[in-house]
């Protein structure tokens, strides 16, 4: 049932398929889960490799967000296993889950609204380092050290809020606060970036920043990325691998080019005459 | 068997009258959105006034039930949205919690003020004799009272859920709790559908006040809370039914009171595991249904799909503050407090030293509202129960161990703390509502039954805490004991002031902000919960301590679950995310409290939590406290004087300099760093 398998990507007896030919960094297996009497993913199956850029597209209700909230630990699958690194994440809350290196940035924008952008990104830092020891606090030891400052600054110029780093976010744009929330997860160093439809409601000037800040952080950082999004101009330029979601089960999957040209996928968009 | 249905048929009227009681609260939840925890006071004000009016005026039962319940409750709840609720429709849960915490707090405290404060014996009943038995139930005998309450509740509750069920106005009910604007947007007239569903709320409190009048043997409008085991038992109903189903709720609540009378029947009488058993059960269904029923955790979820419309949280008035006010503050500041340790400590009289010592102390405990409240988001009902838990340990360590009281006071706070995590680990498996609900029944479990044992609250008698000695320095008069109290409260601002400035106080900013997406950046929610829970449960029983120390004794009536709320209201009032705003808190209330005491009538004392439930009544409006809002207000107002005058001077330097001063850029520069936002934001 799978579209087009390219380039050097591998499949195995589950169905899942890792790109880049390395060993997995992100491996899920078989994730179903059940709201009710409705089942939003059915024994889904994705590998990704370090390094690599995966896009996440298919229509609305196809189960992206459900299955990124799956993988980040928001949502307990009805049945299957997540594995990262090596690690057994079934069981293991979000937090640990961020831990390990898994970051995500959220469909419907989730910012502190009292916080700066600046704080922000203190707050992923001090979240990275695993600092937040209450003592530490009570003997003036939790003021943001040089260090953590620089690497807040970078991450700043990164995304490009420099600028509007003082300000506080409920007075930011919608497209600001997108930035916010991608500098906020590049800040945690993640090993895999979840990127949940950052494109939505900004502008194409904003999209194609957007674009180039994860083609940079994939390919400088070699960071993984996993994109959902719906600007297809997007993920034709930031991502190596597009898997194709519909009602809860991959129906296609390969380079961007094999699975706009894919009979399944043509389908599943336009409807069954096309 | 037979006793067996001795027992439980007579639970079936007791029950009833919880299940009216948790028909009311879904009720009024599932129509304004409000968790009406004054539906007890509004049912005890219209159930007074039947009284009055039948016994006082000598009104027929029939005249005073129509004026008591059909006209002037629906007129109370119609108030009740005019001048509150309809001013906060888009408010959350838990701050409109805030709002009918208010209410709890005001419309009881304003009962002795109108009708003085003598008790009335043997209330009227509404319908049946209830000293005459009707009939018998296998050879249970059923009297008037029974027959009323279970007929009346019965027929009541079929009514609503019809009305809820089959009619239009039903329907739009729900529709504006789910979201007024959205309803509005559908052309539904969405203030009046919320008046009627307050003015419907209200009858059906006034209905079960009066019902519920052969209950009580006595009408004191002193002890207005005497519904306290009927709010719990009400809740525990209204939470089985997950605040959703009616009908869930009245057998919930009328299956609470027959196993209560079960329990009371078959538990050996007069002994302790059984007045044990009795007094606790409620509260352990209580907590673990709010705990363990899945269908209560939507309530938190369900949000308004138009929420994002609403304007952005207030900043801090201090960030918003001219900076030329900078330096006049701090010298203002500094003066007043060197004048207040200077005053205090010379030619203040000893009646104002007490109560400002008592102010102190209460400042304490209203910080540790500030840390886990104002802080963390998180509404704890129970801190007046840690406080009390700090001044118990510290006084039965003196008396039996001779303990220090300052080392008992440190000691107390360590215990409040370690029980706190206990509370802790329990309640934060919930959050919003239903953390505000588990601390509510904490406070009330404390305060009814923790304190009245002898060895831990002293029962009756309660516990001597004596004023402390530190080395050669006795603080055995009220002025050195003053000097310690500020020093303690010192200590304590600065603990918190670096909690919050530091790791910790960042990461509850951001859980604040959004529990979600702090998990997703690696924040172990559950731990800074309970951390913060811990430390500011620490700081009240510490404050409780050398609250306790300022009269030298301590009883189970200084801690009541009443002071947890009137603390919380009092802190929101003057702004719970702020230190300055729970010293406020904590000095204005002891300090009012005095001049009502010195200046007015007893009756009158009731004035000063209503003054403070005013204020909390408008935490939905302005989170940030209703005296943090007027600082920002007079903060914006002193810098546009202070822009006027720049420009004025700006305008004279260009006139006198040449055309180049005067542009636009030079003004720009020579105004002050206060956004234009802001300014408009609080110039209406």
């Amino acid at each position: 049932m799978f579209g087009a398998l390219t380039g050097d990507a591998t499949g195995d007896a589950t169905g899942a398929v890792t790109g880049a030919g390395s060993a997995a960094l992100l491996d899920a297996r078989e994730i179903s889960i059940h709201f009710g009497g409705i089942a939003a993913l059915k024994e889904i199956s994705l590998s990704m490799a370090p390094g690599e850029a995966v896009g996440l597209v298919g229509p609305n209700g196809a189960g992206k967000t459900t299955l990124f909230n799956c993988l980040c630990g928001q949502l307990r699958p009805s049945s299957g296993t997540v594995s990262f690194d090596g690690h057994v994440l079934d069981d293991m809350p979000a937090h640990m889950r961020a831990r390990l290196g898994i970051r995500r940035t959220f469909q419907r924008v989730e910012v502190f609204p009292e916080l700066t952008a600046r704080d922000h990104m203190i707050v992923a830092e001090r979240a990275r380092r695993g600092d937040g020891a209450l003592w530490k606090d009570l003997l003036n030891k939790g003021k943001p050290r040089p260090e953590e400052l620089r690497h807040v600054e970078e991450v700043l110029d990164l995304v490009g809020l420099a600028d509007l780093a003082d300000v506080p976010v409920a007075a930011l744009s919608l497209g600001h606060c997108r930035l916010v929330e991608l500098g906020r997860a590049l800040c945690g160093e993640p090993r895999l970036l979840m990127a949940d439809e950052p494109s939505s409601g900004l502008d194409m000037t904003e999209t194609a920043t957007l674009a180039g800040v994860l083609r940079s952080v994939q390919r400088e950082r070699g960071m993984a990325v996993l994109l959902v999004e719906h600007d297809m101009e997007m993920v034709r330029s930031a991502v190596d691998r597009v898997v194709v979601l519909e009602v809860g089960q991959i129906i296609a999957e390969g380079t961007f080019e094999s699975v706009v040209n894919d009979a399944e996928v043509r389908r599943a968009y336009l409807g069954k005459s096309a | 068997m037979s006793q067996f249905l001795s027992y439980a048929i007579p639970g079936i009227p007791y029950g009833c009258n919880f299940a009216l009681m948790a028909v009311g609260l879904v009720l009024t939840f599932r129509a304004t959105g409000v968790f009406n925890l004054a539906f007890g006071a509004q049912a005890f004000v219209s159930a007074f006034i039947f009284d009055l009016l039948v016994r006082s005026d000598h009104l027929p039962v029939g005249v005073a039930f129509i004026v008591s319940v059909l006209v002037f409750s629906p007129l109370l709840g119609l108030g009740l949205d005019r001048f509150l609720f309809r001013h906060i429709p888009s408010a959350s849960t838990t701050a409109k919690l805030v709002s009918s915490l208010g209410l709890l707090i005001a419309i009881p405290q304003a009962l002795p003020i109108f009708f003085g404060s003598g008790e009335r014996e043997n209330p009227p009943n509404l319908w049946l004799n209830p000293n005459h038995v009707y009939f018998h139930i296998f050879t249970t005998p059923i009297n008037g009272g029974e027959v009323t309450t279970v007929v009346i509740t019965v027929v009541v509750v079929a009514a609503v859920m019809a009305m809820f069920r089959w009619t239009g106005i039903g329907l739009q009910m729900r529709a504006v709790v789910e979201s007024r604007r959205m309803a509005q947007l559908e052309g539904i007239n969405a203030p009046r559908v919320a008046a009627g569903a307050w003015a419907l709320s209200s009858v059906l409190a006034g209905l079960a006040g009066v019902l519920l009048l052969p209950l009580t043997a006595t009408l004191n409008p002193e002890d207005p809370l005497q519904f306290t085991a009927l709010l719990v038992a009400g809740l525990t109903a209204a939470a089985v039914a997950s605040m959703r189903s009616l009908p869930i709720a009245l057998a919930a609540g009328i299956g609470l009171g027959i196993v209560e009378n079960l329990l009371a029947g078959y538990l050996p009488s007069g002994s302790v595991v059984a007045q044990t058993v009795v007094l606790n059960f409620p509260f352990v269904v209580l907590v673990g249904t709010l705990l363990l029923n899945p269908g209560l955790r939507q309530l938190e979820l369900s949000s308004d799909p138009l929420a994002a419309v609403d304007p952005p949280p207030a900043p801090p008035s201090v960030s918003i503050r001219d900076r030329r006010l900078e330096v006049p503050t701090r010298v203002g500041f500094w003066l007043l407090v060197v004048g207040f340790l200077a005053s205090s400590v010379t030619w203040v009289p000893a009646d104002y030293v007490t109560a400002f010592a008592e102010g102190l102390c209460v400042s304490i405990i209203c910080l540790s509202i500030t840390l886990i409240t104002g802080m963390s988001g998180q509404l704890s009902l129970c801190q007046a129960a840690f406080a009390g838990i700090g001044a118990f340990a510290a006084g039965q360590f003196a008396e039996h161990l001779g303990l220090p009281v300052l080392l008992g006071a440190v000691v107390g706070g360590l215990i409040a703390a370690v029980i706190g995590t206990v509370v802790a680990v329990v309640a934060v498996r919930v959050s919003g509502l239903l953390l505000a609900l588990v601390t509510l029944a904490f406070a009330i479990f404390a305060d009814q039954s923790l304190f009245q044992y002898s060895w831990t609250g002293g029962g009756l008698t309660g516990v001597t805490v004596p004023r402390p000695i530190l080395g050669s320095i006795n603080f055995g008069s009220d002025r050195a004991f003053l000097v310690l109290c500020f020093v303690a409260l010192v200590l304590c601002s600065v603990l918190v002031l670096l909690v919050q400035r530091g790791t910790v106080g960042r990461y509850l900013a951001a859980m604040r902000g959004s529990p979600v997406a702090a998990a997703s950046m690696g924040i172990n929610l559950r731990t800074a919960r309970l951390t913060v829970f811990a430390m500011s449960a620490g700081i009240a029983g510490f404050g409780g301590t050398l609250f306790a120390s300022v009269l030298q004794h301590v009883s189970a009536d200084q801690f009541t679950y009443e002071y947890s709320l009137v603390f919380v209201v009092v802190v929101i009032t003057t702004g719970s995310r702020t230190i300055e705003g729970a010293i406020q808190a904590g000095m204005g209330f002891s300090v009012i409290l005095l001049l009502l005491t010195l200046y007015l009538p007893t009756r009158f004392t009731g004035i000063e939590p209503i003054l403070f439930a005013f204020g909390a009544m408008t935490y939905a409006a302005h989170p940030e406290g209703i005296v943090e809002y007027q600082k920002s207000r007079w903060m914006v107002r002193v810098s546009k004087l202070f822009n006027a005058y720049d420009e004025r001077r700006a305008r004279k330097a260009g006139s006198s300099l040449g055309q180049s001063a005067g542009t636009p850029d030079a003004l720009r520069e020579a105004l002050p760093a206060v956004s234009v936002p802001l300014g408009d934001r609080f110039s209406g």
